[in-house]
């Protein structure tokens, strides 16, 4: 569209000789010239708008950075009154909320997909697409409150049962008996295997959607070609659509971690804060760094505000690394190009 | 390979079943009939599965939980499943059908884990939802004792709409005009918004809600107010905006274009009347995704608003409240008539949500257009 309505230079000097060819290309009307110059100052605001954003983050997590150095990741505690500020605790409980999360989403976004694009009947299968779409419209406050009232009580059952039978597992083990007749429950609750669950509530969506997407592309000839082989449906999918999808179930998978690592309310509502390094999930206290901001912010002074905004950079760091492998990973497959995210 | 062979064998011993009288061989078959030893395997597994799970769960275990129940009847139900479907079947049929199975339960996870968010939070806020002056009153003056025939959330419906109100009409002209630019315009620049806009999509709620705190409230001495929160709301919405614009605006046939372009018009007239015309329904579900997305986001609310137990309209002066950030105040407050009133907002602000959403199903109806 662009290059029909090139800027033409300055139209050449009135030439004396009359076979010359007229220049045809009359160049842009004041109008248009007006009209470019609106919508590219809008984009270049909007460019500025939200680059300076991520700038003003780094900006601000310097003089914190200069006054810690390196032990701003490595210490664990913040506690700001006694000058100890590190954000390695968080950084893991962060890690451990979102691991979680995909350990859960991974599969059953995978499988929701699948449903959807190969085993639902046809005409249910854009009320199913709907819905994917509805999940992932609902506020996180309410996933937040369906976590806190509704799944942790049932969810700590669970959190014993692993505990009971897989607690050899060091990642599984939790710092009290689950045998006990009266076994102690506030142990598991407020953990970041409980939380974990939540957000995968939310992420699922975003990853179905993805794959769900791709997944519809597979070309029906070698679906057919796989069929005519002698394959059944499973291995029509194993052979065809998998392979067919993999950048958009690795992409899908980035975009929901990327998502479940700044996860705010729900994580603020389910965890107690703790902030002590332990790769425990199930157990009672974690903390993640948005939750750190959320629940620091108000008394905060100014210097650390900026503490905050630094840890605040970090977790937009690895969410921005996170997002555009997921976004290149997307593009990248053999399907991914009309695709949008 | 070894698939295909085994496929075969399954075949022709299938094949050898009917004995060899013409009729019944030269029926076709119906491809994709399900046969009824798999429907009767299936609810015979199904209900047997649970028999002997509910015995040895409840009964001789004593084990507790609903949830562990229910992970056990599945992987009971899963391998008897596959029990009944080895006897008379090959191999590659037996990991069809259990496939399938696996794939259909995690799907019907999904959706049962979304229905129960959506009904337990109506059956929570059910008994706000009954008194009237829930939605007509405000939390002025109200103790946390008070029953919930007194109080209720007006001000932080009218909040929401305030604040979530100005973040559109900032980042709706905004967002299309960059959809505008990239899509119309183009030139140098415009491969870098698209890689920033696209960037800006991940950005942690709780981030923008941090970044006008520090600029708007810290740093140039505003009050925490509706229009901070609008600000935040408007940085989390105008990447989405200018995202899913830019997908509608691309979609829109390069003939219409060539066709306003060879009746003489301008571009500013050909992106007037016939690309902006042509692809309205699309950028309408844009604005609605937008605001479905802001009027439940609670993280930057929470930083930038303050929390106000009145009704404020001006959005310049003054704490004002919002329905996310009422609900994360209630629940939190952990006084039981409160949370019930948060549940109550709860349902309000999803069903807010559910309305938006039908109308972009309706919209993206309307015309066709796959969103």
């Amino acid at each position: 569209m662009t290059s029909v309505l090139s800027v033409s230079s300055t139209p050449p000097p009135t030439p004396l000789d009359l076979d010359v060819p007229r220049e045809i290309d009359p160049g842009l009307s004041s109008t248009d010239r007006m009209f470019h110059r609106t919508v590219r100052a809008i984009g270049i605001f909007v460019l500025v708008l939200t680059g300076s954003i991520g700038v003003f983050l780094g900006y601000q997590a310097i003089p914190t950075l200069r006054r810690y150095g390196l032990s701003f990741f490595s210490e664990s505690q913040w506690e700001p009154q006694l000058d100890k500020i590190g954000i390695s605790s968080t950084l893991i409980g962060t890690f451990e909320v979102a691991a979680v999360a995909m350990v859960v989403a991974f599969p059953l976004g995978l499988l929701t997909a699948l449903f959807i694009s190969e085993y639902a009947p046809p005409r249910l299968r854009s009320l199913l697409v709907s819905l994917v779409d509805l999940m992932a419209a609902v506020p996180s406050i309410v996933y937040g409150l369906w976590g806190f009232f509704l799944l942790q009580p049932h969810a700590i059952y669970l959190s014993r049962w692993l505990h009971q039978y897989l607690g050899f597992l060091p990642f599984f083990h939790v710092d009290t008996d689950p045998n006990a007749a009266d076994w102690a429950q506030s142990r598991y609750t407020a953990s970041a295997f409980i939380a974990g669950l939540c957000v995968s509530m939310m992420v699922i969506p975003l990853a179905t959607a993805v794959m769900r997407g791709v997944f519809a592309q597979a070309p029906l000839g070698e679906r057919e070609a796989a069929y005519a082989l002698g394959a059944a449906k499973w291995g029509m999918i194993r052979s065809v659509v998998l392979p067919f999808g993999r950048g958009g179930i690795i992409g899908g998978t980035m975009l929901a971690l990327g998502r479940a690592l700044g996860e705010t309310v729900a994580v603020l509502l389910i965890i107690s804060p703790a902030f002590d390094i332990k790769f425990r999930p199930l157990e009672v206290g974690t903390d993640t760094i948005s939750a750190l901001i959320a629940g620091r912010f108000g008394e905060a002074t100014s210097a650390q505000l900026s503490a905050l905004l630094a840890a605040g950079f970090v977790l937009f760091l690895i969410t921005l690394a996170t997002n555009t492998v997921a976004a290149i990973l997307i593009g990248r497959s053999r399907s991914g190009s009309s695709l949008d995210i | 390979m070894t698939a295909l062979i085994e496929h075969e064998q399954g075949q022709q011993s299938e094949l050898e079943v009917p004995d060899q009288g013409d009729s019944p061989l030269d029926r076709p078959r119906r491809i994709g009939a399900r046969p009824l030893d798999l429907n009767l395997s299936l609810a015979a597994t199904a209900i047997g599965s649970l028999a002997l799970v509910w015995v040895v769960y409840e009964q001789l275990l004593a084990a507790s939980g609903s949830l562990g129940f229910m992970l056990c009847w599945y992987v009971t139900f899963l391998l008897m499943y596959a029990g009944t479907t080895a006897l008379g079947n090959p191999r590659m049929e037996v990991v069809d059908r259990l496939a399938a199975a696996v794939v259909t339960g995690a799907a019907a996870l999904v959706g049962f884990a979304l229905l129960t968010t959506i009904f337990y939070t109506f059956q929570q806020g059910w008994t706000a939802f009954t008194h009237v002056n829930f939605f007509t009153q405000d939390m002025a003056g109200v103790g946390p004792q008070d029953p919930l025939t007194r109080g209720g959330i007006l001000h932080a419906i009218v909040g929401s709409a305030i604040e979530v109100g100005i973040a559109a009409g900032i980042s709706l002209p905004l967002g299309i005009g960059t959809a505008v630019y990239l899509t119309e315009v183009g030139g140098r620049a415009s491969k870098t918004v698209r890689t920033v806009v696209e960037a800006m999509t991940a950005l942690p709620d709780i981030l923008a809600g941090l970044f006008v705190y520090t600029v708007l409230i810290v740093a140039l001495g505003f009050q925490r107010s509706g229009f901070a929160a609008a600000m935040a709301l408007t940085i989390t919405m105008l990447p989405i905006i200018a995202r899913s614009a830019e997908v509608q605006l691309r979609v829109v046939p390069g003939g219409l274009r060539e066709a306003g372009f060879a009746l003489g018009a301008s571009h500013w007239r050909t992106v007037r009347l016939v690309v902006l015309p042509t692809a309205k329904s699309g950028l309408a579900t844009a604005l609605i995704l937008g605001i479905a997305r802001a009027v439940g986001e609670t993280a930057p609310v929470l930083i930038t608003s303050g929390d106000s137990t009145f009704m404020n309209l001006n959005p310049f002066n003054d704490p004002m409240n919002s329905l996310p950030l009422f609900i994360f105040s209630a629940v939190r407050s952990g006084q039981p008539l409160f949370i019930a009133r948060g549940f109550g907002a709860a349902s309000v602000l999803l069903g807010i949500v559910l309305l938006l959403f039908v109308a972009i199903r309706f919209l993206a109806r309307d015309k066709g257009v796959r969103r």
